[in-house]
């Protein structure tokens, strides 16, 4: 990226500068004017969000509920939330100090990171990772620190590989599963080593949740039921991706009263609070949506399926993602790098997808394909694919 | 296995074998299997369209819903009555109904004449018809859980991180 130079550079914070800015900003731009595009490239789902939900919030509005909420969020909110946790996974938080309604896990990420990190404090992430880790611990002055993970480990992270980036700097450990961009997720063993090694270096551990729900094969673990982590551990969570709700941006962090004390502190100066018709359609998710989580969770699994398949069969070699709505096929059958095979993907079949180099170093070769799309629209990716990787195979 | 099929099929009659077999894992002769056994059960009863026929040229179809009060014959209860009106190509559904009346027939005919004639020609005639009520349909919103208008689905950001 080579922005122009311009007088106003100058008033720019280092801090803004010291992030960069996406790495597929230019997809953007070059979708503008294309028509015909299927685009694998979302990271939502193609569901609109139940209509029992969405009515619950035009219904508050209807009665002029239109008012700012306790910073924490509407108490019923986390009331609920406090019993989904403890029904799901057998964790119990107070709803009064230990949970706080956030716009997203996206403010509640940012929150965490502010709320712990001092200049220069190391937190350690994978890679490849979701775009957004790295900026908010850079957005708080902190240093990401990377752990390479791969396809023949399924991107799953190891215990051992994290231990090996611990220094007198470390404050805490990032971790996203089911993963965007890559579909892994942990198996318990897994996060109980990984929980081993953070206590017994006395690091915090954020688990980023939100595509828990989307998870195929088994159970998802939630990181902070794991035996004795609970006092160092921050959850987030949300409803963006279970119930399609990505567009009212609510979500929920989960930790130790000190934690979410500091956290709401920032909150309450810079957010308030996450919108009120937001936190009421979060109250009628938790209340009544279960069933239509099942039911879209069904039908991403065989979405899923098809598309693994269909990279395996035109020689896009494809791990099988047990989670979130992401696969995450290499494309170094084709020679290319794949920012160039997303290019040239795009201008040569009209397909959308993101370059893996956009996650991090470790996501050079791969491609992150949503598969959150319609089946028909799955199958046509598929077909123009399988044209583009046989022109350039090498 | 057999219900995992057919939640694909009633969405969606055009799934092939082989991509049913790849979602619900089971290989694609398996799928075929089960789905000649569903046909032959009549589980599945056939593979139909679902038509805007407000939007096809110069078609014309008037729907009509009819309640129809019957006095229930004393061995065959409404089965029997049922099915004679439901020999009718023009009744499209027919199920029986609590409330106040007993039968509830989808008529679908060319003109509200045809519908007319079928309802004092063939209707009123069958033993057992006691009273009729004939509501044309003004406009159809939604069938088979399809909403007729307003099909321009989700709108999404094409590229989202």
């Amino acid at each position: 990226m080579t922005a122009k130079k311009s007088p106003l550079d100058k008033f720019i914070s280092k801090r803004a500068n010291n992030v960069s800015p996406s790495g597929i900003r230019k997809f953007f731009d070059l979708l503008q004017d294309m028509e015909n595009v299927i685009s694998l490239g979302v990271g939502e789902p193609d569901y609109a969000t139940p209509w029992h939900i969405s009515e619950a919030a035009v219904k508050s509005l209807e009665k002029g509920y239109t008012m700012y909420t306790s910073n924490s969020g509407i108490l019923e909110l986390r009331n609920l939330t406090s019993q989904y946790l403890k029904d799901k996974y057998g964790i119990s938080y107070k709803p009064e100090g230990e949970i706080l309604i956030t716009v997203g896990v996206s403010e509640a990420l940012d929150l965490a990171m502010r709320a712990i990190l001092n200049p220069g404090d190391e937190v350690i992430m994978t890679d490849p990772h979701y775009v957004a880790y790295d900026a908010a611990v850079i957005l708080a002055e902190g240093k990401p620190v990377m752990v390479r993970t791969s396809a023949k480990n399924n991107f799953a992270v190891e215990a051992k590989d994290i231990e090996s980036k611990i220094t007198s700097k470390t404050k805490a450990i990032l971790i996203g599963f089911p993963s965007n961009p890559t579909g892994a997720i942990m198996t318990r063993q897994k996060l109980l080593d990984l929980a081993a090694v953070a206590k017994k270096h006395n690091l915090l551990v954020i688990s980023d949740e939100i595509y828990a729900r989307l998870t195929y094969e088994g159970e998802h673990t939630c990181f902070a039921s794991l035996p004795g982590v609970k006092n160092n551990t921050i959850l987030l969570g949300g409803f963006s991706k279970a119930y399609a709700m990505t567009g009212w941006r609510v979500g929920y962090a989960v930790a130790p009263p000190e934690i979410i004390a500091a956290m709401t502190k920032i909150h309450q100066y810079t957010i308030m609070c996450a919108p009120t018709p937001a936190q009421v359609a979060a109250i009628e998710a938790l209340k009544t949506g279960e069933p239509d989580v099942v039911e879209m969770v069904e039908d991403y699994n065989r979405r899923r399926k098809v598309i693994v398949k269909g990279f395996n069969d035109i020689g896009l070699p494809c791990f099988e993602p047990k989670g979130a709505f992401y696969a995450f096929p290499s494309i170094t059958p084709t020679g290319l790098t794949s920012e160039r095979f997303s290019e040239a993907l795009l201008k040569e079949e009209k397909v959308a997808v993101v370059p893996g180099s956009a996650f991090g170093k470790c996501g050079e070769g791969f491609i992150r394909c949503c598969y959150a799309t319609s089946l028909a629209e799955i199958e046509e990716a598929l077909n123009r694919m399988e044209r583009f990787v046989k022109k350039h195979k090498k | 296995m057999l219900k995992d099929i057919l939640k694909i099929l009633e969405n969606d009659a055009h799934a092939s074998e082989k991509q049913i077999a790849t979602m619900v894992g089971v290989s694609a002769a398996e799928v075929t299997n089960v789905i000649k056994q569903a046909e032959k059960d009549r589980v599945i009863l056939k593979y139909k369209t679902v038509v805007n026929w407000d939007k096809a040229d110069g078609d014309e179809h008037v729907w009509a819903l009819i309640e129809v009060k019957v006095k229930p014959e004393p061995e065959a209860g409404f089965d029997a009555i049922a099915s004679r009106v439901a020999r009718y190509e023009q009744v499209r559904s027919l199920y029986l109904a609590s409330g106040t009346y007993d039968l509830l027939l989808v008529v679908v005919d060319k003109s509200e004449h045809k519908v007319a004639d079928f309802v004092s020609q063939n209707l009123a005639h069958i033993d057992g018809v006691q009273a009729t009520v004939t509501h044309f349909v003004l406009k159809r919103y939604k069938d088979d859980g399809e909403l007729l208008d307003g099909g321009e689905g989700v709108k999404r950001q094409q590229v989202v991180l």
